[in-house]
Formats: C-alpha cells, structure tokens, sequence
C-alpha cells in the first residue's frame, strides 16, 4: 500500500492514513518479531500503558509517531526480536521499543509517497512510568491504531499538526 | 567464503545483535564482530580493527552514518572495505546519497534474513 497525496496537511487526508499506520506497524512486527498484530476494537486502559516509545517526525510533515503498551508486553517484543527468554529481555525493553517505533515511523513514512525525501526521523526517546501524559503539539490530530499483540495491548499513533 | 570480520554501526544495541544474527542465519561464517554505536565510534573503532565489511545505520547521534560513509577513504583500514547500509530512510533521495557517498548497497529496516542474503552475500562475493 502507498499512499501519493501533494497536499499533506489536511485533516481530511490524514483520516485515511489508519489502514497505513496500521499496515506499518503490523509489517514491522511480522518481518523482525515473526508476529502478526491483531486489530483490537477497543482502546486499553491508559493504567495498563506504562512504556512510550517516541520518534518525531520533520520536513514535509511535522508530528510525533508513539508505540505504547505494558512494560511486559514491551519486555516481550525484545524477547521475540532477540530470541531469547522474557526475563533475561528485559534489560533489552527500552532499545527495542525505541527501535520498534523507529522502524514503525520509517515504515510508514516510506509508504506516504508524496513525503518523498522531505520527511526526516529523528532518534527514538522511550519513557515509563505509572502517571503521565504526551502532549506534542498544542493544536494537533492523533491517528491511533490499538492492537493485541500476544493478548498484550499495543496502541500504535501518530499525532500531526490539524 | 572465508570467515568474515564485521563492523555493525547502529545505535541501538538491540539492532546490532539482530544484523549479527540475520548475517549468521544467512550462512555467514563470521570470524568476529565488531561494533560501534554511531559513525565516530566507528571510525575509532577502524584505527585497530581491519574488518571485511561495515554494515551501518544512517540515522544515529554525534555521527549519521552518511558523513562516517564519507569520511571513510581517509582511513587507512576501510580502504577497500564495502559499506552496505542499514536504515529505516527508504527515500529515493537517501538511498542515492547514500550510493554517491560510498555505500555499496542498501537495505532498508525492517529486513528479513533472505533480504540480508540477498544485500549482503554479493557485496562479500564482489570483495573477494
């Protein structure tokens, strides 16, 4: 699926770049996690999303893309990304959400054709803890695909200026 | 093939052990691994170790791997040395700065172990 719109700041636009974001996340996790991402109807409780991964996004198009989920769901996707057991990967959470999240961004970055070369990434920030909230942008849109991964919940989003 | 000493660039140490294992899962027969966490330690990492080939991130902090790419023909150990890139930029735009640069190949993340083989077995053959 590519996506070719000139014209990437309208909110209008953006309302039909979920089925991406959505197949962006779910490539990412089948090629480097040999796991399929199951759409989830609901959002999960926010208490339940203790781990941020962050990466920005600037050029073209301006905005954050965030993967959030449970510390052990994290603790799981580095255990699946590295091949070796839950306990010993979590030492290895932070990084691979960091990168998990980096490829998700680029992914999907890569399949709006009319960013072209005009969209840069930046480095991957990860944050936890029990009580916070993200606030990018003052006056933003937020994409958000919510998924189950292995009967974790993972939301997946991209906030945007509009 | 022999044995092949390498060079992973990536910030992210999660990234590094899965290029290692994805070059092992395509029949690679690796002698020893080097890594280095951006593009300057990188190049102090070249000052001693002679490697067969640098596979290397683009977006990394201190040093992307496009001005280690450039910087690359003043050290003495990389002289010869192919670089393949491995990167989430799959722009047009950043894959031919990324040729003009040096880099002999290109593979864009995420990457399966075939899509390794397929980038990286011919850069090794070429060397040899």
């Amino acid at each position: 699926m590519s996506v070719g719109d000139s014209n990437l700041n309208t909110v209008e636009n953006h309302a039909n770049w979920n089925p991406v974001l959505e197949l962006a996340a779910q490539e990412v996790f089948e090629t480097m996690l040999g796991t399929h991402l199951d759409v989830a109807s609901e959002p999960p409780s926010e208490d339940a999303l203790d781990v941020t991964a962050m990466v920005g996004l600037a050029g073209l198009l301006c905005g954050v893309v965030t993967v959030r989920c449970s510390s052990r769901a994290g603790g799981r996707m580095a255990s699946k990304m590295l091949c070796i057991d839950a306990e010993k990967a979590m030492a290895e959470m932070w990084d691979a959400m960091g990168e998990i999240c980096n490829m998700v961004a680029g992914n999907f970055k890569n399949k709006i054709s009319a960013l072209g070369d005009g969209c840069m990434l930046s480095v991957p920030t990860v944050i936890t803890g029990g009580d916070y909230s993200c606030r990018s942008l003052g006056n933003s849109t937020t994409l958000q695909v919510n998924f189950l991964f292995e009967e974790e919940r993972i939301v997946v989003a991209i906030e945007i200026p509009g | 093939m022999d044995k092949v000493q390498v060079l992973i660039v990536d910030d992210s140490s999660v990234m590094r052990k899965i290029v290692e294992r994805s070059l092992r899962q395509a029949g690679i027969e690796i002698e020893k691994v080097f890594e280095a966490g951006n593009g300057a330690e990188a190049l102090v990492v070249l000052r001693d170790a002679k490697v067969d080939i640098i596979l290397c991130d683009i977006n990394m902090p201190v040093m992307d791997g496009l001005e280690f790419v450039k910087q690359l023909p003043g050290v003495e150990n990389a002289k010869g040395v192919p670089v393949v890139m491995i990167t989430t930029e799959g722009s047009e735009g950043h894959v031919v700065r990324a040729l003009s640069a040096g880099a002999k190949g290109y593979l864009r993340k995420p990457f399966t172990a075939d899509q390794v083989k397929e980038h990286i077995l011919p850069v090794l053959a070429a060397k040899s």
